[in-house]
Order: structure tokens, then C-alpha cells, then sequence
């Protein structure tokens, strides 16, 4: 049986780590690579590296800092933030990567799913969606995607998107509630509710965790994996007691 | 060889995630390479076929020279570790790529996970092996990311188990051949005492 995932996530600009709130005023929280080398000792399943980066120059960066993580960590890491084609992607996973996400241009271009699954693989192929609350028609799950870092609203179903995304050939949903993202309010429930209603791929929850009882809440919601980055960062809490408490709460976890 | 310094010939099956493999080898001080030459497959001490990709398109990137080279070195038993799809690709065929002939040493298809389960499985599962196993004596979490896998092996291999809806095959061993369904690379220290066993082998 696999236990769930406890995925620190680095969001990268430029070659730092940094973390805002809803995607906007980012701050600086360290170096990539001592953060992450910190969290898989301490028993991080997984990372995730999101480049966010504001300027072409910055996203040059994001090859090499994935090498440099490759180097020292020897748990999986996924990719994501600004991956537009394919030869983005093979960049990408030679540079280490072990997953690469889509978000923005899978909107754009679905059928970049399938371009990726094909060469790579499905198990490489991670769809990012951000969703945001919305009570219009035509969002019947209650959640439409946002894209560009929350500055599009499409007006796209997000739940209809995933089962879209899941035919194209994504491998696993990376699923941000825009509404809670650095908000220490807990995951937004009802959205990874409603994702795991439409699909049958393995969901990592994102955005709002603030202690591992928000983590086992979404758990019990849907989720594989529970995705956090200030409460780590802030040193709050370490991987290694987060998982504690989550077996405490009865959640199985890889200790 | 140097001193004591290992040697590994990685198998350039072009989609596979070769960073990652290379890196788990040199944290662990060994000399790693990535290769395409049929020759140096055929005579290197130790190689490697890498595991991310598809059936298809990893079986397209071994031409006939270096299916062949692979084939006699792990009828020989010689000192081979194939990862994930490296694993499917021993055997005949893959539910993933259908008429695609696989280099057939492990006369099974390759089937999709049924019974209910997750798939792709992603993440960390528990593998337990038989007796006898060398290189994964231990118990222990490795991590998975798959959507195809064995069911059960020809007598003659060394089998860790695992479940994910069913019981599958983690591992299998066969003299120095070590074919891993979940990635040693990716698997932390629980992966990393799996490498270093089979770097360190010296009984073949």
C-alpha cells in the first residue's frame, strides 16, 4: 500500500527560494539547495521546484539549480513554472528532473499532455492546476482554473479540466487552491473534493497548509500527497515531526 | 579500473532519466558514464538500463547490437541493474506498447495494475523480499512511479514483492542482475544501501 506523500515545495526565482501569498509579494527564504538537501534528511518523500521566475534572465537559472538539486538529494523531484514545449521538458529532466508540470500552456495546449506522456511517459507528466472558487454556470465543481499565476481567470471548469487533462495523458494532478496559497488556512477541501470525484490519478494538495492536521484533513478529502513550503521554510516544523503527528492522526506515512 | 574507484555504464535509452541515475551513483563514489556503444556494453563491469520512458520508445532507442550485448551479458548473470521500464524491457512484451517485442529473457507480459488500484502508482510502497535475495535483503520503502508491472517471475529469479491491489513483482535477481520495478535512485537510503550492495558485489 503506498502512504502519503509529504512534498516540501520550493518556489524559485532566480536561483533563490522565495514565498509570497496568493502568488504576489515574494520574499526571500534560502538556497535551493540547502533547503532541499535539509529536507530529504529530515524525510521529505518528494520535492517540488517551481520556477517563478519574473525575468527571462531568472529563468535561465532554473536548469542549473535542478542539476545542482539532482547532485545532492535522492528523492524524486517534478518540475514545473514556465515549461511551454517539449523541449522544455527533456531540458528540464536531464537536468534531473524526475517530473515535469504543465500548467499554463496545457490550458492553452492540451494536447502538450500528450506530446509529453508519448516521449516521457505518463508517470512524467504532472498537470498543475490552480483553482480558485467561482459560483458561474459554467463552473458546475464551484472551481474555475486560474492561469499566469492567478492573473487569468478562465472561467474554465477546473474539474472538467482535470478529467480533460487525465485523457490528454497527465500522470498526477499538483493541485493548488489559489484562494488559500500562503494563507496558513488549511487546503481548500471542497476543491480536492471535487478533483478526486473527477479522476482517478494520484492528487497532490496544494496551497494553505499550516499544520499536519490541515495536511490529514485533505487527506481524508482525496489527496495522495500534501505539498507545503512556508511551514518549512519559517522552520515551524520539520518533515520528519509533521509525519510523526501525521501517524498519530492515523495517517500511514514512510518513516 | 584505479584503485577501488566502481565503474558504471549507463544505457543511453534516450528518454530515461539519466541525471538522476548518474547522480545516485557518484554520491555513492563511483564513476558513471553514459554509453551507446554495443562494444563497451558488451565488456564494462557493470551497466545500467535507466527506467523512465515508454516501452516503445525505450525498446526503439536499443538497436540490434546493443539488445544483443544486453541479452548475453544477462543470460551470463553479469553484473546488470535494469530500473523500472528496464525491467519490462527483459521481458516479451508490454501491455504499454503493444507489438513491441521486448529482449525476452523473462518470458512474461508486461500488464497494466487491475483491482481497483491507483494508477499511475506514485510514491513510496513498502517491498518485502524473499529469502535468498542479495541485493534487497531488507524490507523496507522504495519509490514507485508505474502503471505497468509483473506479476510473478520464471523459477531461477529472486523475487521482492509488493502490493499495490495485488501482489507484483518489486524486484528480481538472477546472479548479478538486479531488475528493479521501483527506482533505487530515487529511494533515499533505503535505495541508496540497494546500489551500494550491487556496486560492491564482487562474487561474479
Amino acid at each position: 500500500m503506498l502512504t502519503v506523500r509529504v512534498i516540501p515545495c520550493l518556489d524559485v526565482d532566480a536561483g533563490r527560494v522565495v514565498k509570497g501569498v496568493r502568488f504576489a509579494g515574494l520574499e526571500d527564504r534560502g538556497d535551493p539547495t540547502e533547503l532541499a538537501t535539509a529536507y530529504d534528511a529530515q524525510g521529505a518523500d518528494e520535492l517540488v521546484f517551481l520556477d517563478v521566475s519574473a525575468t527571462p534572465e531568472g529563468r535561465e537559472t532554473a536548469a542549473p539549480t535542478v542539476e545542482r538539486l539532482r547532485a545532492n538529494v535522492s528523492i524524486p523531484i517534478t518540475v514545473g513554472g514556465g515549461v511551454r514545449a517539449a523541449a522544455d521538458a527533456r531540458r528540464l529532466l536531464e537536468s534531473g528532473a524526475d517530473k515535469v508540470a504543465l500548467n499554463t500552456a496545457a490550458v492553452e495546449r492540451p494536447e502538450l499532455l500528450g506530446d509529453l506522456a508519448s516521449r516521457f511517459g505518463t508517470q512524467c507528466t504532472v498537470i498543475a492546476i490552480d483553482a480558485a472558487a467561482c459560483d458561474r454556470p459554467a463552473c458546475p465543481s464551484g472551481y474555475e482554473v486560474v492561469t499566469r499565476s492567478g492573473a487569468c481567470r478562465t472561467g474554465l471548469d477546473a474539474a472538467r479540466w482535470a478529467t480533460r487533462a487525465e485523457g490528454e495523458g497527465a500522470g498526477e494532478v499538483l493541485l493548488t487552491g489559489f484562494d488559500r496559497d500562503g494563507t496558513r488556512a488549511g487546503y481548500d477541501l471542497g476543491l480536492i473534493a471535487a478533483i478526486r470525484r473527477a479522476v482517478d490519478l494520484p492528487i497532490v494538495a496544494s496551497g494553505g497548509a499550516s499544520t499536519p492536521e490541515h495536511m490529514a484533513e485533505a487527506v481524508a478529502a482525496g489527496a495522495d500527497a500534501v505539498l507545503a513550503a512556508s511551514i518549512f521554510h519559517e522552520r515551524e516544523w520539520t518533515v520528519g515531526d509533521v509525519k510523526q503527528r501525521l501517524a498519530a492522526l492515523g495517517v500511514e506515512v514512510r518513516r | 579500473m584505479i584503485g577501488s574507484r566502481k565503474e558504471v555504464n549507463i544505457i543511453a535509452t534516450g528518454t530515461a532519466n539519466l541525471a538522476a541515475v548518474a547522480a545516485s551513483f557518484r554520491r555513492v563514489g563511483a564513476d558513471a558514464s553514459v554509453s551507446r556503444d554495443a562494444d563497451e556494453i558488451e565488456r564494462c563491469e557493470r551497466a545500467v538500463i535507466p527506467g523512465v520512458g515508454t516501452f516503445a520508445a525505450a525498446r526503439a532507442a536499443l538497436d540490434d547490437r546493443i539488445a544483443a550485448a544486453l541479452v548475453r551479458r544477462i543470460e551470463a548473470g553479469r553484473p546488470t541493474l535494469c530500473i523500472c521500464l528496464g525491467l519490462h524491457l527483459l521481458c516479451e512484451s508490454s501491455a504499454e506498447s503493444p507489438g513491441v517485442e521486448g529482449l525476452s529473457i523473462i518470458p512474461r507480459t508486461i500488464e497494466r495494475f487491475n483491482h481497483g488500484a491507483r494508477v499511475p502508482q506514485m510514491g513510496w510502497n513498502r517491498v518485502c523480499p524473499e529469502d535468498g535475495v542479495r541485493y534487497v535483503p531488507e524490507s523496507g520503502f522504495a519509490y514507485f512511479a508505474n502503471s505497468y508491472r509483473l506479476a510473478d517471475v520464471p523459477s531461477g529469479w529472486n523475487v521482492v514483492w509488493a502490493e499495490h491491489g495485488a501482489r507484483f513483482v518489486a524486484a528480481a535477481e538472477r546472479g548479478s542482475v538486479l531488475a528493479c520495478q521501483f527506482h533505487p535512485e530515487l529511494s533515499g537510503a533505503f535505495g541508496r544501501r540497494i546500489i551500494q550492495r550491487w556496486l560492491e558485489d564482487e562474487s561474479c
